[in-house]
């Protein structure tokens, strides 16, 4: 098992982004001597998805369609040898296009979408591919600081083999001015911050119907002994 | 092969629900991990592990989610502290098992806004005390600090029910592992 390597993930405690101060664990983090049952995590099969859930322009549906851009989010789930994760569980959030999130605690005042609640998930393929129908979420203001704007963002969250290569993270869109100014993207050390950002390509884009963004996730190494050494 | 860098980690943020814990939260799409582990006819003694996460003000936070990972009989769970009055988390699991070698535990993890990593801990049993003496991962640990990963064991209208509270910050901050 790979190391969580500490130089590409953010440090808990990120002062720019406020609910940090409050929350973040103090203390030194401890070594896990015997991780053996860290090493072992669920499992998920095609009995958990339903079969709209990684259409998000389907899936919540109520008298037409969404408003907003369509768009295919696809890409791969790798782990840090580059050897893909098969059938691995991919769930996903987002505002809808407006910036709102269905939540009911949100309170931007902007509108729902009657037809888009903005959750999905899906599993990955035999080469570690998953696939997204959505649409584009738009940014929401938040109280951070004066004038705080999220970019546009869709949450992932992913378990990978087993619970020590769980990850919940965020894929940001490319060109989007935002991205300096929002302390959530840049409390990620530089090196890596650009992993974040997807890539529009017109491989994905389906003509006539959606433009396409490629994200690619890549998890720690799981195997006893890392491949090609 | 050539290395690649992981992919960084970001916050859970405060509006997962809906996608990660839906249908506790009343939201119209099928949950696929509750806190409800196991069925209600799965033999094994029944147990609910109840507790509240607090933030270094020491109030209960409110859009916490807390998964649980039961390896002895490989059962996930998973719940949003944003559907009880008092911001608790309740699982419904059986009692663990021993395995490997070590005490009855259930791994812990936990995610929240502020928290741009999620956490990992683990929790083990007040009335496992011989158990809990050799375990390799509790006895690593402080023995001033041991006693936060240790749920309390309780009874309540014939149900055991155990206390756990996951603490941020301050004097009696939960241990977190870097797993
Ligand atoms: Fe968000």
């Amino acid at each position: 098992m790979d190391k969580r390597d500490w130089s590409v993930h953010p440090s808990y405690l990120y002062p720019g982004y406020k609910s940090t101060i409050h929350r973040a664990p103090k203390r030194e983090l401890l070594p896990i001597k015997a991780n053996l049952s860290e090493r072992t995590g669920p499992v998920f099969g095609l009995d958990s998805i339903s079969p709209l859930d990684n259409d998000l322009t389907k899936n919540g549906r109520k008298n037409g369609e969404p408003i907003g851009e369509r768009i295919v989010v696809a890409g791969r789930i790798l782990d840090q040898h580059g050897q893909p994760i098969r059938n691995t569980l991919v769930e996903i959030w987002q505002a809808n296009a407006c910036g709102r999130y269905i939540h009911k605690v949100d309170q931007h005042d902007a509108p729902l979408d009657p037809n888009f609640l903005g959750g999905g998930r899906a599993l990955t393929d035999d080469e570690g591919r998953y696939k997204f129908y959505s649409i584009k979420p738009g940014a929401y203001p938040w109280g951070n600081h004066p004038n705080a704007w999220r970019p546009n963002h869709i949450h992932f969250s992913l378990f990978g083999p087993n619970i020590s290569t769980r990850l919940v993270t965020q894929m940001y869109f490319p060109g989007d001015p935002l991205l300096q100014y929002d302390p959530i993207y840049l409390g990620i050390p530089e090196k890596n911050r650009a992993s974040m950002v997807s890539k529009f390509t017109l491989d994905l884009t389906e003509p006539n119907f959606a433009l396409g963004f490629e994200f690619d996730i890549v998890l720690r190494g799981y195997h006893a002994t890392p491949f090609g050494v | 092969m050539s290395e690649l860098l992981q992919t960084p980690s970001q916050t859970v943020g405060p509006f997962f629900a809906y996608s990660l814990t839906p249908e506790p939260y009343n939201y119209d799409f099928k949950s696929i991990i509750t806190g409800d582990m196991v069925s209600e006819d799965k033999a094994g003694n029944h147990i609910q592990i109840v507790g509240q996460v607090i933030d270094g003000q020491g109030e209960p936070i409110s859009d916490a989610m807390i998964e649980f990972w039961q390896p002895d009989i490989k059962a996930i769970g998973r719940v949003g502290t944003g559907t009880d009055a008092k911001n608790r988390f309740v699982f419904n699991t059986i009692k663990p098992q021993s395995i490997d070698g070590q005490a009855p535990h259930i791994c812990v993890i936990v995610l929240m806004r502020g928290l741009l990593v999620h956490a990992y801990t683990r929790l083990y049993f007040s009335d496992e005390r011989t158990a809990n003496q050799t375990d390799e991962v509790l006895q690593s640990v402080p023995e001033d600090r041991r006693e936060t990963l240790i749920a309390q064991h309780g009874e309540r209208r014939g149900k055991t029910v155990y206390t756990f509270n996951i603490i941020m910050q301050g004097d009696n901050e939960t241990v977190f592992f870097d797993v």
